[in-house]
């Protein structure tokens, strides 16, 4: 068993859900996947389909970075925080890097 | 029974509901919703009277939001709202309803259809199966499919627009897509206008005259009266072919309101500084600029594509955001304006809509 704990701006959006959630798991994916069996849809807002996790998502296990593959130890906690790096300043990166049609909109 | 007029505000920092009786002189404002997410859509779906705003965070990713009571409480999915792994769904863009049916426009470009209410979402990938994608060019908004236009009897008949790639029909319920440009200029581009790449800025139909599309476009104001086959320009007295916005009246088909911005390279705001909107009410043929009860001087505002809106009373309500956090309204067709609300964030998108009490 381990502990993964949750942001607040995830628990607005499944109010059932809980802050620190002690669930079954070998690695972190799997406790996500534990997560969505309680509360549907809340691996979907946390990992793209892949499943990878989302870009502005960010995972530490027992304090150290983490990815969905990375194990779990019986009693590790696991933080779930949206990362800094989220944000307009984000979607401007992303747009620059596309081409665009010059002039249009 | 009475009637609530809800204007359904998106913004980049969550969904506002503004509501007001059918006199429509005075509103209430609530928000933000949607847990402050960026929304780009909110309407009405007609046959249930439940509110769907589409949008995406750049943590939790694209999702439409769902509300059974006026926006007091909402839950949202996005099951199925995927394309696979690639390319990855940045948010949705649009939401519009047609027989029954949910329909979402994404970014990038594609349209997914919930047939349970918004729980699930599937891929109408007739659309993006149409051999001009892999040619499809964003805008500077970002390719994203931001008109959902359904027909009112034909369950089989959509059309759809998508910046800067053009206006997309099918008659086979989304199976297969042709593209409906003819006649519409793409300045933009060299040579003779293309078959696909124009930019469509916002699709609507005439009510009542399901054969008759109007566009406003990057380049210039358009009327279909052939189910978008063909286009004839209708930008001839506007001060500015440029603009976002595009709605037409609930019961004439041939009045339509759009609201001009000086020019795409010169800052995108309403021309001289001096807010107004235009009405047609000949289909196109001659326009009147009205302004009265809107700033007339050092204006900068500008109007997005999805941010105006027209209600279905009598006389038409039409409502407009500003991309300065302004909303304006008229209870005359347009023929006089007042502020409604002063200090929204910017605004994506109105949507209005009549319920009963």
């Amino acid at each position: 068993m381990a502990t993964i704990v949750l942001p607040r701006s995830l628990l607005q959006l499944f109010p059932a859900a809980e802050h620190r959630v002690t669930l079954p798991g070998a690695t972190v994916g799997e406790l996500i996947q534990g997560l969505d069996q309680r509360w549907p849809g809340l691996q979907d807002r946390l990992c793209d389909t892949g499943p990878l996790l989302r870009e502005h998502i960010k995972l530490f296990v027992d304090g150290e970075p983490a990815n969905l593959d990375a194990p779990v130890a019986e009693g590790s906690v696991v933080h779930v925080i949206p990362a800094i790096s989220g944000g307009a300043a984000g979607h401007a990166v992303a747009r620059r890097q596309r081409p665009q049609r010059a002039g249009s909109s | 029974m009475g009637e609530s007029v809800l204007l359904l505000v998106g913004t980049p920092k969550g969904s506002f509901i503004v509501e007001g009786g059918p006199e429509r002189d005075g509103w209430d404002v609530r928000g933000p919703s949607c847990e402050g997410w960026p929304i780009h859509d909110i309407a009405v779906q007609p046959e249930t009277g439940a509110l769907f705003a589409g949008g995406g965070s750049p943590w939790y990713g694209a999702t439409v939001f769902r509300s059974d009571d006026r926006g007091k409480t909402w839950n949202q999915s996005s099951e199925g709202l995927t394309y696979g792994e690639e390319p990855k769904l940045k948010t949705v863009w649009n939401v519009g309803f047609a027989h029954g049916s949910i329909y979402a426009g994404v970014e990038p470009a594609g349209l997914f259809r919930s047939d349970d209410g918004g729980s699930t979402w599937s891929h109408v990938s007739g659309l993006r199966d149409h051999p001009s994608r892999p040619e499809w060019q964003p805008g500077n908004g970002g390719l994203i499919l931001h008109s959902i236009v359904g027909h009112p009897t034909d369950p089989a008949k959509m059309w759809v627009g998508i910046s800067a790639v053009g206006t997309f029909a099918t008659e086979d319920g989304g199976k297969t897509w042709d593209t409906r440009n003819k006649g519409v200029r793409a300045g933009f581009v060299p040579g003779p206008a293309p078959e696909f790449g124009q930019c469509v800025h916002k699709l609507v139909m005439a009510s009542d005259r399901p054969g008759r599309l109007y566009q406003q476009n990057h380049c210039g104001v358009y009327r279909s009266e052939d189910e978008g086959r063909t286009w004839q320009e209708i930008t001839a007295g506007l001060p500015s072919e440029f603009g976002f916005p595009m709605v037409a009246h609930p019961r004439d088909p041939d009045t339509i309101w759009t609201i001009p911005l000086n020019g795409a390279e010169q800052g995108r705001y309403v021309p001289d500084g001096s807010a107004a909107v235009w009405r047609s009410k000949d289909a196109g043929s001659s326009w009147v600029r009205s302004g009265g009860g809107l700033p007339n001087e050092n204006a900068y505002i500008g109007v997005l594509r999805e941010a105006m809106a027209v209600d279905s009373l009598r006389p038409a309500g039409v409502y407009f955001g500003t991309s300065t956090g302004q909303l304006y309204g008229s209870r005359d067709e347009g023929d006089s304006w007042s502020l409604i609300a002063g200090n929204l964030p910017p605004v994506w998108s109105v949507e209005a809509a009549v319920l009963p009490d």
